[in-house]
């Protein structure tokens, strides 16, 4: 009973509703991004590696600059960056794309690792360096329940929800989103009428590495105000489950991570829950729900949802 | 020209040696010495008798990591889920051999063994069981197992298997349960583990050449369609895969508590080798024995890097780097074999 | 029984006193008219849409292109002929800029051109209507045809003037669509006039379709016509590629032949034939009919009863199918792409799953058995599609040759290969069915198409370890040159003599009626009737193809004369 009570007054709370927004956040970033290149076929399971590598770039920068927006601009640059790697051995090469993907998810996580001592001094974790602020809405603010929830809001939430916007329109509304379409269906098809698959594939990588990156940047300078080694733990994968539910469509990613959001946010408030209590030896296994959920999803989803047709399928002129 | 043979060992030979080039940029980059820092750790892993038997003490479960990863590529299967198949291995095998006081040796050893193996097999049958039914691909599910692994092994070491204090860890495994040594070098002690590693190498290649399941699973690895047209089941090919896969890691994990002190359960346990597994499964080619060295060199970077971090102060992270960077050179192996091509050509030109 | 007009998929014959050489007829220009200069010196070509002059164009191991002129005149329908692996695909690709040519020049309307990309060739009024469509399954008509030339409205895709103009273009040409349909959901006939649609919206003026009849029935095939008769007198240019020579007398003005890289011939159609164009594309005198003799069907070996069969969308490809094969016979199954043949052969083979009805082999139940069961049960299956199906292509030619019998005495006892064995019986096999090069270590996927092709009839037709009394053979010749066309040929009638029912699935119509003993036409899932190759024409069994029953096609014999 006790239970039932506990997710009930959860829900209830404001604060459930926040929590799934934030936990959200860098999963519409990073699942948006797997639409974007897998929509004009090519597979990035690096999304992980990226998040890592925005994550620990952002927070370098803002560690320098002493301003955390200088970090998220480095944190794009580094996406676009790292996902080029990507890019280069899947288009230009025609690499194995899972393979060359693990890659640079191993590097990244090398990387960051390796770097932390000679630039931090030390292992682990850093110090506070520095966050975004909280978008301040006044008149939101008053209203009781909403006001809760958007009163104070990290910017990043904003931006992601924005940018499934801007997405949706630019890939079913713009001949940019069509051309994109039908590269990852039909390269061969795309090519006879002149379109470029190649360049239209590197855009997609390429916006995949800036929105994954920023999918990390928010966890480091968005909400955490430091950098973690191995912060992204999972979520760079989770979030190509919400792509995977999500139909390789903006909106459909959008909700999904919402999905994965919401479950993410039920196991911290119950965690924390006042009516229900979770010892430390418990903790475990409820931190491993996100990745059993995910799996049902991957595991049950999978041909129920379209995948587009040319997706990991190097496309090499004859 | 007999580029066809040594290609398959230049490529790999070729990506390692641009991987070791890179870091040292990376190494003069955070103001340290690369050649001083190659030094010490060719002397880490090779400089005398005791690091010697350190590396071969560490080779030993990757081997069986590789040949885990390996032979699933052989089968057309990316297991990525060698990490976690590895920790339930030596999980459920530790379980049983913590039990297992009054047994005799003869028996102990083979049972906790078969154990260990089991519990890995059936850890990956569930990726193998999602491919082979739904479709959904091994890499996301397996990576999602490997996760779920590390929370179960840290609940159990904290909870129901929790001994002692300070860090997590499990009973010590019956002294029955223990790996025979063959030799002590120094503080060093090196068990039979290798020596079984070696002969699960031998048999996975007499399995893959020899054998109709061999070639059965790379028919199905190579062409599925065709495979079913020739009578092969493909959803049971996946699993089997899988499974084999699974067991070969469980091996590891199990065969690395029973042959290393401390002989016990910790959470932190696999730490990283059943990634390194696929480095070693992609420099090694798939192919058992050319795993068994790219398992030597891979082991000879991890010991070599610990004394890199202790006397040059350089973080030992960096061999993870080192094997980003091969598996990525692997992966796009057109750009290692395009730069030996051309290399060529100048040296016949000039 | 109508002898011209039939492909080149036939048996040749070698004529006493001829050496195979390539006759060469006239090159430049139709009917040995040449070409003037212009006072610069540079060649004038503005009579000509199309002047390729000297093309060269060269492959790792093939020289596809070997100096070739190619002239078409405006307004002209002209063929390009020639069998499969003679160059015409690949000069057709340079002339839409997929290729660049090694060599040679290439003149539209008179002007020098360099195409670097289709783009180029498109912005000059070329358009290509592929053999295989290259079409996007899940988008609709109207979003195929602008695709790259999309109309815009700020930044935004204008669809409604899509809409607009692709019904428009579809009117004006009498090309019927459903704008609105996906790609996926619409016929094979309509997915072509989508093709047609895409280059006639980007104002091509010049169009090549490259064997385009292969999906049709010879009904659509004279809708086909119809319409290139009305691009035509529109002003449009075509370049028809086709290996079919009924189709080439038909409709062509013009004809150019090509065999192994080069220009065989030049002639108009008008003054040619289809045995001589035959010539030209084979170098040696083409006989039109395969020699056997008349078959003796025994028992029977295999019954179909009632099947019925669902596609991979779950609905039925095959409707209440029944028929029966006869030791000694073969039994052909004629009929369009995509009424159902490949789910009826997969679920006869066992890849499928029979969703009602019987499968009878050699008095046995075999319905939904395993591949594995139909094998060992006598039934072998040579499959249409062999780089997918029949072979693994990474695998060693002996490898391939024990594929379905692997597991199996004499090449594995207790799960272990006796890799001696099964090296001993490749070479055999190999020596035997004369695939070339002989070895049985190369590599399957670096054999030519004729080849693997005989590799995989040697392993179904061997009698280790169980003696095969059913074949079923789907699109045996598919790809095929000349030589390999005769030898898979030769080899099934002898399989027929030696006693062994074949059940033949073909869409080359002219192979069904050359080696079937008996005809049964499929269309949507259904046998519109059983004929023999005697009593029917080309014609008739086209209308059965298209839908029509037998007796509804025989019974108007006797009004159309």
């Amino acid at each position: 009973m006790s239970w039932i009570e506990a997710i009930f007054s959860i829900l209830v709370n404001p604060l459930f509703y926040k929590l799934m927004l934030l936990s959200a956040t860098p999963l519409i970033f990073a699942s948006l991004g797997g639409v974007y290149s897998e929509s004009t076929g090519v597979t990035n399971i690096a999304l992980e590696g990226i998040m890592l590598m925005g994550a620990f770039v952002s927070i370098v920068f803002t560690q320098i600059t002493g301003n955390p927006w200088i970090g998220v601009l480095a944190a794009v640059i580094i996406g676009l960056g790292f996902s080029w790697l990507h890019a280069w051995a899947s288009i230009r090469w025609s690499a194995n794309q899972i393979v060359s993907a693990t890659a640079l998810i191993i590097i990244a996580q090398g990387i960051t690792s390796f770097l932390m001592k000679p630039f931090f001094g030390h292992e682990g974790q850093t110090d506070f360096i520095g966050k975004v602020s909280d978008l301040h809405i006044p008149f939101l603010e008053k209203i009781p329940f909403v006001g809760d929830i958007f009163g104070e809001l990290s910017p990043f939430v904003y931006i992601a929800l924005a940018l499934v916007a801007v997405s949706w329109f630019l890939m079913y509304k713009t001949p940019l989103g069509l051309r994109m379409r039908a590269v990852g269906e039909n390269p061969e098809a795309a090519d006879t009428l002149g379109i470029n698959v190649y360049k239209t594939r590197y855009f997609g990588v390429l916006m995949s590495g800036v929105l994954a990156s920023l999918g990390g940047a928010f966890l480091s300078v968005g909400e955490l105000g430091r950098f973690v080694e191995n912060m992204i733990h999972g979520r760079g994968f989770i979030a190509l489950a919400a792509m995977i539910l999500g139909n390789w469509n903006p909106a459909g990613a959008m909700w999904a991570a919402l999905l994965f959001g919401a479950a993410e946010a039920m196991n911290l408030q119950l965690q924390s829950s006042s009516i229900v209590s979770v010892s430390a030896t418990i903790k475990p296994l409820f931190n491993m729900l996100p990745f059993v959920v995910t799996l049902i999803v991957v595991g049950g989803f999978i041909g129920k949802t379209r995948a587009p047709a040319a997706d990991g399928v190097p496309y090499e002129k004859e | 020209m007999n580029r066809s043979k040594i290609y398959p060992l230049l490529v790999p030979t070729v990506s390692v040696l641009i991987a070791l080039a890179v870091a040292s940029v990376i190494i003069v980059i955070i103001g340290k010495n690369p050649i001083t820092a190659y030094a010490v750790m060719i002397r880490g892993a090779f400089g005398g008798a005791e690091q010697l038997a350190n590396t071969i003490v560490k080779m030993t479960p990757l081997v069986l990591t590789g040949l885990a990863v390996g032979f699933g590529f052989r089968a057309g299967v990316f297991n990525i889920g060698a990490e976690g198949q590895m920790a339930i291995g030596a999980l459920i095998g530790s379980m049983v051999a913590i039990n297992m006081g009054a047994v005799p040796s003869i028996i102990t050893i083979p049972v906790v063994i078969v154990t260990g193996m089991l519990g890995g097999a059936i850890w990956a049958s569930i990726a193998g069981f999602l491919k082979a039914f739904t479709g959904a691909h091994e890499v996301i599910s397996t990576i999602m197992l490997n996760w779920i692994a590390a929370n179960l092994a840290s609940f159990m070491v904290t909870g129901p298997l929790a001994v002692g204090s300070g860090t997590p860890k499990s009973p010590e495994i019956a002294e029955s349960a223990k790996l025979p040594i063959i030799m002590k070098v120094q503080a060093t002690e090196l068990s039979i583990g290798i020596i079984i590693a070696v002969i699960v190498a031998i048999i996975m290649q007499i399995i893959l050449e020899r054998t109709t399941m061999g070639y059965e699973l790379k028919g199905v690895g190579f062409n599925p369609y065709a495979a079913e047209y020739g009578g092969i089941s493909i959803k049971k090919s996946i699993i089997l895969t899988m499974a084999i896969s699974g067991a070969l890691a469980g091996m590891a994990g199990i065969i690395d508590i029973m042959g290393v002190p401390p002989h016990r359960f910790v959470g932190e346990l696999t730490g990283g080798r059943g990634f390194d597994g696929i480095t070693i499964a992609l420099i090694g080619r798939n192919n058992p024995i050319g795993i068994i060295f790219a398992a030597l060199l891979i082991a000879a970077l991890r010991t070599g890097s610990n004394a890199m971090q202790i006397s040059a102060q350089i973080p030992d992270d960096i061999v993870i780097i080192i094997q980003g960077i091969v598996i990525f050179l692997v992966a796009a192996e057109r750009i290692v074999a395009s730069i030996i091509y051309w290399k060529r050509k100048r040296g016949e030109l000039a | 029984m109508p002898l011209c007009g039939t492909p080149i998929s036939l048996i040749a014959n070698d004529i006493k006193g001829r050496e195979d050489s390539l006759p060469i007829f006239s090159i430049v220009g139709d009917g040995g008219e040449s070409v003037s200069t212009l006072k610069s010196g540079t060649p004038d070509f503005s009579d000509y849409a199309v002047a390729m002059k000297g093309i060269v164009k060269k492959f790792p191991s093939v020289v596809a292109n070997d100096n070739v002129d190619f002239f078409v005149k405006k307004g002209e329908i002209h063929a390009l002929v020639g069998e499969n692996g003679a160059g015409k695909s690949t000069l057709m690709k340079q002339l839409y800029g997929l290729y660049t040519p090694d060599d040679g020049e290439i003149y539209i309307n008179g002007r020098k051109v360099h195409f670097k990309g289709p783009k180029d060739a498109i912005d000059n009024g070329i358009g290509m209507v592929h053999q295989h469509f290259m079409l996007v399954d899940n988008q609709t008509v109207a979003e195929n045809v602008i695709l790259g030339s999309e109309p815009r409205k700020g930044i935004f895709l204008d669809y409604n003037k899509a809409r607009k103009e692709v019904k428009e273009l579809s009117e004006k040409f009498g090309l019927a669509v459903d704008i609105d349909a996906k790609i996926e959901d619409i016929p094979v006939g309509m997915q072509q006039r989508v093709e047609i649609l895409k280059i006639l919206y980007r104002g091509a003026e010049i169009l090549i379709f490259d064997e385009p009849t292969a999906v049709l029935t010879p009904q659509e095939t004279e809708e086909l016509f119809n319409v290139m008769r009305l691009l035509k007198s529109n002003g449009k240019t075509i370049i028809f590629i086709t290996h079919k020579l009924n189709e080439v007398m038909a409709i062509t003005e013009n004809v150019t032949v090509m065999r192994l890289g080069k220009v065989t011939g030049n002639v108009l159609t008008k003054d040619t034939n289809p045995r001589e164009i035959a010539t030209m594309m084979v170098g040696r005198e083409v006989l039109l009919r395969v020699e056997k003799e008349k078959a003796h069907p025994s028992e029977l070996v295999l019954e179909i009863e009632d099947l019925w069969v669902n596609d991979n969308r779950g609905l039925y490809a095959v409707r209440g199918v029944s028929l029966e094969v006869r030791a000694g016979e073969i039994v052909g199954i004629a009929g369009v792409a995509g009424n159902g043949q490949t789910e009826l052969v997969e679920a006869v083979t066992g890849l499928r799953k029979v969703e009602k009805g019987r499968i009878v082999l050699l008095g046995n139940e075999m319905t939904n058995a395993s591949p594995l069961e139909f094998r060992e049960s006598g039934l072998t299956h040579i499959p249409e599609d062999r780089i997918k199906r029949g072979m693994i292509s990474q695998y060693p030619v002996y490898y391939n040759l024990i594929l379905g019998k692997h597991s199996e005495e004499p090449f594995a006892k207790n799960g272990i290969l006796d890799l001696n064995e099964i090296k001993q019986y490749s070479d055999k096999l190999v020596e035997h069915f004369d695939v070339r090069p002989r070895d049985i270590n190369m590599l399957a996927g670096n054999l030519s198409g004729g080849n693997q092709q005989k590799m995989v009839v040697a392993r179904e037709l061997d009698e280790t370890p169980v003696k095969p009394k059913v074949v079923v053979v789907a699109q045996p010749t598919r790809g095929l040159d000349i030589g390999a066309i005769e030898f898979i040929h030769k080899t099934i009638i002898s399989m027929r003599d030696q006693g062994i029912g074949i059940l033949l699935i073909s869409m080359e119509l002219d192979e069904i009626f050359s080696l079937s003993d008996r005809i049964l036409v499929f269309y949507e899932g259904e046998i519109m009737g059983e004929v023999t190759p005697e009593e029917v024409t080309r014609e008739e069994i086209g209308l059965m193809m298209a839908g029509h029953k037998k007796a509804e096609v025989l019974g108007e014999r006797g009004d159309i004369k």
